[in-house]
């Protein structure tokens, strides 16, 4: 049997609520103590501190705010490369696999979690090089599909609902005034014109009532 | 093969417009009327848990499954074709509803010189029209379509403000429409700040801004059908998304609470219909693989294929009905006339914060200045127009997020990028576009030699590319949609000129694709008649977009569904009446 991989993070790395200044800065309340241990659906834990670092110089966590590392954006993308996406389930991927034309996009043969382990692979040592050095690496591999993969994932994670693993507090929502799915603007739509509607975010199962499940998480 | 018993009427596909045609039977016949979709049922309770951006808006979780069924793409028959692997510059539905219950509502009427291009361009541009031109005449006028269009948009409830009211112009309409008979069954939505912008910058460039026209209910209405669905709630899960509260306009909610009480009527779910089965020139059903992988031939009267543009022609192809069309002598009738539609958008970055979460799929402001023959004879190159419009459509985080003025920061990551996109997040707004694509001899539909489904039939082959023509539209465009940008008070980027240079299947453009078993005068020149009856079988109606013989610049949907609607009556007060050929 595998062995099960844990990623550990310390809890007062993971959401929490944010608050802004008078100045617009945000400031970071935090609740949680101790160690998180999460446990992986795809990634090794050394996999796994690879991508956290590389998200991280993506999407970092600095004077403008909470970064990937805060939202758990790792966590998002282990769970979508374990499910149907990162499988190709929903990805047409019979051969003959020809290289053609930008225009066609990406048509090669491996899938998602394949183009992560492949990439994680050529990072090597990322996890323990210094800022500066890791950017410096990430320049270097910009127009791989991992790279573009990578970027696109990190935003999914910061900001798609909670349910997908990222955006953990709502951190992301947070951070652009985002509300979550709300069920109504009737009132709001056309009051205040140019002036922002900001509410405290509630995620989808929130508003419903219920947990919700992933297309990630369905069975097949 | 198991041989079920025999139907009356068996349509192939449970979408708009499968469903349009069942109701329409069943209520005014007793014939029975089985519906055979490949997909799954839907209700309206599912819809509110899935306000989830990820799984809807950006995995597709609605849409057709590509790794069971996809179409290939090549720019030119010099070209090899591959698949489109992933979505995609248009987004098939499936299940009950198809993508009609994903779509976003915009409800455009085409221009009535637009059903006789070809005579109204030649008389216009006599013998210096492009090469390879290949637009048609529909073989229907305006006039004839007009009662149709009225039906359709009281059947969906469709909220405007009429331009053009039996010829006289309505100021805060679209002055540049046909003749209407009656005002819209509805009021338009309300405005956002960001299309309120755009309207009063455009009518201070001396434009004719509307608001777009669209079947998301800026109220509650009762259609005629005496179905009842509530205003919108501009909740933003609108388009790619079932609509939770049935505002907008939905085969599930507007279709199936009648269909579901009609005794005629029968709904199989899980079947995919892979061939119209004929004997000697008449159609004598259908098959299709069931949940089980059983194959069913399901023997009926009259078959109806309704499965959208590009599986409409591809089931005629793969059952051998009709003539496929041949690109190099211009022989043939079925797969010519593929058309898309012309893209061009301009985003504008304004200095106050938008709420662009709020909205709805059909909420926006419009001009036509530049749209069918207006105003585009000021621009070289350009036969035909587009609108321009904004849309509030209802913004999700992850799509919206890292919209940034061209030139700000040089990396598209990292600390800077991320500081840009913040403070740009929710000021940035899209002028878009589409306008009408004409065909060319060189776009078509023909079966793919190497790809094959799921079942090993052969995928669908576009052969689809830009033309100067297209390209001169898209500068067009996007020059007056840069001009509104800036009396909107905003920094313009620069329109999307990429996106023309050659087709693009990585980019969404539009599920508005059409042609390829095309509606004309004469069997030579078309597949189907007027009344979308085949040509050359009498019991086989081809009902969809894919009778268009060449594209609009208005969504088509509205169009569809007044096509389909004078398919029923054709069908019910001609055809039943003396069955044969109707033109
Ligand atoms: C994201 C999006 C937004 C859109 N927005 C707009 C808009 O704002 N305005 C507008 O005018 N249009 C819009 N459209 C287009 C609109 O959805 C279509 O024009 C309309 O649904 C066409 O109706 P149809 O019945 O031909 O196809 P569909 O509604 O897609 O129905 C076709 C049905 O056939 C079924 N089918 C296909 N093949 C088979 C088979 N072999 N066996 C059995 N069943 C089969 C499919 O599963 C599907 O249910 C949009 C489309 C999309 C995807």
């Amino acid at each position: 049997m595998k062995r099960r991989e844990f990623l550990t993070l310390p809890g007062s790395s993971l959401g929490g609520v944010l608050l802004y200044t008078l100045a617009g800065e945000p400031v970071r309340m935090q609740a949680q103590t101790g160690e998180i241990k999460v446990p992986l659906r795809f990634f090794t834990s050394a996999e796994a501190r690879v991508v956290q670092a590389a998200c991280d110089r993506i999407f970092p966590s600095d004077a403008s705010g909470p970064g990937a590392t805060e939202a758990g954006v790792v966590i998002y993308i282990d769970r979508q490369l374990a499910g149907p996406y990162g499988r190709d389930k929903y990805r047409y991927t019979k051969p003959p696999f020809v290289e053609s034309v930008p225009e066609h996009g990406y048509q090669g043969k491996a899938a998602p979690r394949e183009i992560y382990r492949e990439g994680i692979q050529k990072l090597g040592d990322f996890a323990s090089l210094a800022p500066a050095a890791r950017d410096e690496k990430l320049r270097g591999i910009e127009t791989s599909t991992f790279f573009r993969l990578l970027r696109q994932h990190t935003i999914e994670g910061m900001f798609s609902d909670p349910l997908h693993g990222g955006n953990a507090g709502m951190i992301g929502w947070q951070l652009i005034g985002y509300p979550g799915p709300r069920m109504s603007y009737r009132e709001e739509i056309d009051k205040a014109p140019g002036q922002a509607y900001r509410q405290k975010p509630a995620s989808l199962a929130q508003i419903v009532g219920h947990p919700v499940t992933g297309w990630e998480d369905e069975k097949g | 093969m198991p041989q079920i018993k025999p139907v009356d009427v068996v349509i192939a596909g449970g979408g708009f417009v499968g469903l349009t045609l069942a109701k329409e039977i069943t209520a005014r016949t007793s014939l029975s009327v089985l519906v055979v979709e490949r997909g799954q049922p839907r209700k309206l309770a599912d819809y509110a848990a899935g306000m989830d951006e990820l799984d809807y808006a950006l995995r597709f979780r609605m849409m057709q499954n590509l790794s069971e069924e996809t179409a290939t793409h090549r720019h030119s028959a010099k070209a090899a074709a591959v698949p489109i692997r992933q979505y995609g510059s248009f987004n098939p539905g499936t299940g009950v509803g198809g993508a009609g219950e994903h779509w976003g509502g915009i409800s455009y009427r085409f221009y009535p010189e637009a059903f006789r291009l070809a005579s109204f361009l030649r008389e216009k541009h006599g013998g210096t029209l492009p090469e390879n031109l290949a637009v048609q005449d529909w073989g229907l006028s305006y006039e004839e379509i007009e009662p149709y269009y009225w039906r359709a948009e009281q059947m969906i409830g469709v909220g405007g403000r009429a331009g053009n009211l039996g010829g006289k112009a309505v100021d805060g309409g679209n002055v540049f429409e046909g003749p209407r008979s009656h005002e819209y069954p509805i009021p338009p939505h309300k405005q956002t700040y960001a299309t309120t912008l755009f309207e009063k910058a455009a009518r201070g460039l001396g434009y004719h801004p509307y608001p777009v026209p669209t079947a998301t209910l800026s109220r509650t209405y009762t259609n005629p059908d005496g179905v009842t669905r509530t205003g919108c709630a501009y909740c933003g899960y609108c388009t790619r998304y079932g609509c939770m509260i049935g505002a907008k306009a939905q085969p599930t909610n507007l279709l199936m609470p009648l269909l579901a009480k009609r005794k005629n009527f029968e709904l199989r779910t899980g079947c995919s219909v892979r061939r119209v089965v004929h004997q000697d020139g008449k159609a004598t059903g259908l098959t299709y693989r069931d949940e089980t992988g059983a194959e069913v031939f399901q023997p009926a009267q009259i078959v109806i294929v309704a499965s959208w543009t590009l599986n409409n022609s591809r089931l005629l192809m793969l059952s051998r009905v009709g003539q496929p069309y041949d690109a190099a002598t211009g022989k043939g009738t079925l797969g010519k006339n593929l058309t898309h539609q012309v893209s061009q958008a301009t985003r504008v970055f304004l200095d106050k914060p938008l709420n662009a979460f709020m909205g709805a799929g059909g909420l926006g402001i419009g001009i036509s200045d530049f749209d069918g023959k207006e105003g585009v004879d000021r621009f070289a190159g350009v036969l035909r127009g587009g609108n321009i419009r904004l849309m509030s459509t209802g913004e999700g985080p992850v799509g919206g997020f890292g919209a940034i003025p061209p030139g700000e920061v040089q990396s598209e990551w990292g600390s800077d990028w991320k500081k840009a996109a913040l403070a740009w997040h929710d000021r940035v707004a899209s002028i878009s576009s589409e306008a009408e694509h004409l065909a060319y001899r060189q776009n078509y539909l023909d079966l793919d030699p190497t790809y094959k489904d799921q079942y090993g039939d052969a995928l669908m082959r576009l052969t689809l590319d830009w033309t100067a023509h297209e390209r001169a539209q898209g500068a067009m465009l996007g020059q007056i949609q840069g001009q509104i940008g800036k009396a909107m008070g905003g920094r313009v980027g620069p329109p999307n000129s990429r996106l023309l240079e050659r087709y693009t299947v990585t980019q969404y453009q539009s599920t508005h694709v059409n042609g390829g078993a095309i509606m004309g005068t004469a069997p030579e020149s078309s597949v189907v008649n007027p009344w979308l009856q085949h040509w050359q079988m009498a019991n086989l109606w081809v009902v969809g977009g894919s009778a268009f013989p060449q594209n609009g610049s208005g969504n088509p949907t509205l169009t569809i569904l007044a096509l389909t609607l004078r398919a029923a009556d054709g069908l019910i007060d001609r055809y039943l009446k003396k069955p044969g050929e109707l033109a």
